[in-house]
């Protein structure tokens, strides 16, 4: 999960990173409220898109009255779509050099990755790509510790101002802690500033892992102040993985691949998908119900395709949630359901035991695909 | 012969006594798997169906010369379950348990290579099955068929999808393996396609992937400079939206790989027959046997 610069901030303040004192405000009023930042300040636009200073996103305010300008202008404004909701205030400091630190998994090699550069405050992607040279890259294994001599290596084959070596070992220990502890799927931060009030972590993308959110009583909170589209939410609400698309056939699928892949097929039909829906393994009747409850709110859909391959997952509990949720009702909509796999025979059977004129049972894919693409004639 | 599991491979099943590795211990065993053990910490002595409980996994091997491990316990037992199945010696452990966090999954995996011989398969894997010999998973068998084609997937409803397109046209398989598609998996598909072009039953091998990471791509590589067998591959999610990324890291790491299309010129220029629609499996194997 994603978090705003914000959150990525409150956490550095968990782990002990030196980071700017701040102030959030949602809106003009919360300024009036135990604001005590000396200024100069920066106002910063709270959104989860790159391009925001370019955009009128941040701004230097040096006194009380070009803090309420830039408040004013920055709150509700819209980059790239992205809708101002909150505002960072922070106390400006003199930048001296600016650095870019990374920490992430690489998949590949199975090992944490630490990316340092003195060329930080800039685009990383295009240092990488022409100067490769400048970006140092460390592989951490993640059976051992990530030591202070391989910290120390990094800055002296970065070139990064070796005056402040023991300032950055002990920010950059504390970011791989957070990244590491605090189950992070993503440390970035660009840039790492040497400052006149010293080493300091300004601008935080973090990204949590939230596999992890049993053991992370913090990761509730951060979570709730996300904004994500109602339908996503209540399908959320109910523990199931729901993506709104564009398209008009209503996609219920158990496993991430096979959802996709129904995508896929719906799309060699002719059709496309409102949805991507994933009941995930070992689904109970009330989670199919629950997702057929999802896709009612819906009103682009026209069709709906339950595409089941039982492993983990029992056909039978999803046909008994699939009757539960339909008996008696008068669907919006018809259903073309398929169901292989673990108790498929027993699913089919109490499909049949509980018809409805509005479901429909195919025997492939390919023939629910076409059937939920063109229509039940 | 198959691959990693065969009728003399013995299965210690860890966390038998909860709901799911009770239901699909059982279900493997009525297919014929030589389930020979279970754990539970605090259960020694105990039996599920017959089947002795131990407190450790060590204990099991020691008891019943196990060497095969299915990990069933919930996610925050995960780690320690597949290391303490590690550090026993067993020869593969397969981990089906969904929703480990990644730094769990990239420590163990990380232990278990410096520390141990074992093979690790998954997690958020559906196991694996050779037909007609043994089947270590949530696997449906009723869809395998006995025969000569190797099937290795990331997506575990899509693995079943592939097996089912085959053993319509009555093409049987010689193991069927789901990798997982969790951000560490044990197992690659350069560790499985090894495996399959080391095996004489198997013929033709069928790999199916998703969007996300770049193990297709090295599977490319890999398929080009050293397998000689036939390869056919679906990728999954060319259709699906283009999730949004945050932070550069990510994209210095993989470039430009990931997406379907680059996945499926990938494997293309590597000689793959690459496939539109996983209902186009079966025939397009059918073509090269």
């Amino acid at each position: 999960m994603d978090l705003f610069e914000y959150q990525g901030k409150s956490l550095y303040g968990n782990y002990d990173i030196a980071h700017p004192n701040s102030f959030l405000a949602s809106n003009i009023e919360d300024l009036e409220k135990d604001f005590n930042l000396d200024y100069p300040v920066v106002v910063k636009a709270q959104v989860q898109v790159g391009g925001r200073g370019k955009a009128g996103g941040i701004k230097l305010a040096s006194t009380h009255e070009e803090l309420h300008l830039h408040s004013n202008e920055i709150l509700g404004m819209d980059i790239k779509g992205h809708k101002v909701e909150k505002i960072l205030i922070e106390e400006a400091s003199e930048i001296k050099e600016e650095y870019y630190l990374s920490f992430t998994l690489d998949r590949s090699e199975k090992k944490y990755l630490m990316m340092l550069s003195a060329k930080g405050g800039m685009d990383i992607e295009a240092v990488a790509a022409e100067n490769p040279d400048d970006l140092t890259m460390v592989h951490i294994n993640p059976a051992e510790t990530l030591t202070d001599e391989v910290i120390k290596k990094a800055i002296h084959n970065s070139n990064l101002n070796i005056v402040y070596e023991n300032e950055l070992l002990k920010i950059i220990q504390s970011l791989f802690k957070l990244f590491v502890d605090g189950d992070c799927d993503l440390v970035e931060v660009n840039p790492l500033a040497i400052t006149s009030s010293g080493v300091m972590a300004l601008d935080s993308k973090v990204s949590l892992d939230m596999s992890a959110k049993y053991r992370h009583e913090e990761f509730d909170e951060i979570e709730k102040d996300i904004p994500i589209p109602p339908s996503e939410k209540s399908a959320k609400e109910k523990g199931l993985n729901f993506i709104k698309l564009d398209g008009s056939v209503g996609i219920i699928g158990n496993g991430a691949g096979l959802v996709m892949s129904t995508l896929d097929v719906v799309a060699e039909y002719g059709g496309s998908a409102a949805n991507f829906l994933d009941i995930g393994g070992g689904a109970k009747a009330e989670t199919v119900s629950a997702a057929l409850d999802v896709l009612e709110t819906d009103k682009s859909v026209t069709s709906v395709f339950i595409n089941i391959f039982g492993g983990i997952t029992r056909c039978d509990l999803v046909a008994q949630g699939i009757v539960e949720a339909t008996k008696g009702k008068d669907l919006k909509w018809p259903i073309v359901i398929r169901l292989d796999g673990t108790n498929a025979i027993e699913g089919l059977e109490i499909l049949r035991a509980n018809p409805n004129e509005k479901i429909f049972i195919t025997d492939t894919m390919n023939q629910a695909a076409e059937l939920a693409v063109k229509g039940i004639n | 012969m198959a691959i990693l599991l065969d009728e003399n491979s013995k299965v210690v099943v860890q966390g038998i006594t909860g709901r799911e590795g009770k239901f699909h211990a059982l279900r493997n065993r009525d297919y014929g798997t030589n389930i020979v053990a279970g754990t539970r910490p605090g259960k020694g002595g105990e039996e599920v169906e017959s089947i002795p409980i131990f407190n450790t996994v060590q204990e099991a091997i020691e008891s019943t010369g196990a060497n095969v491990a299915l990990t069933m316990v919930p996610p925050a037992f995960a780690k320690d379950a597949v290391l303490e199945a590690a550090y026993a010696d067993c020869e593969l452990i397969v981990c089906i348990t969904e929703g480990i966090p990644a730094k769990d999954e990239a420590e163990m995996y990380n232990l278990i290579k410096k520390n141990t011989t074992s093979k690790l398969l998954g997690p958020n894997c559906p196991g694996l099955i050779s037909p007609g010999k043994s089947n270590v998973g949530i696997m449906p068998h009723e869809i395998t068929l006995p025969g000569n084609v190797g099937v290795v997937s990331r997506s575990g409803t899509l693995t079943y999808q592939a097996v089912h397109e085959l053993t319509q046209l009555s093409i049987g398989q010689s193991t069927c393996i789901g990798i997982g598609g969790d951000p560490v998996p044990g197992m690659s598909f350069i560790d499985v396609l090894k495996e399959f072009e080391e095996d004489q039953e198997t013929q033709v091998i069928v790999m199916i992937g998703e969007i996300g990471g770049t193990a297709e791509e090295e599977a490319a590589e890999y398929i080009k400079e050293k397998v000689t067998k036939p390869v056919v591959s679906y990728i999954a999610g060319v259709t699906a939206p283009a999730g949004k990324k945050m932070g550069h890291a990510g994209a210095i790491v993989s470039g430009n790989k990931g997406t379907a299309k680059a996945k499926m010129s990938a494997l293309e220029e590597a000689n793959v027959v690459v496939v539109s629609n996983p209902t186009k499996i079966g025939q397009a194997v059918k073509e090269l046997m």
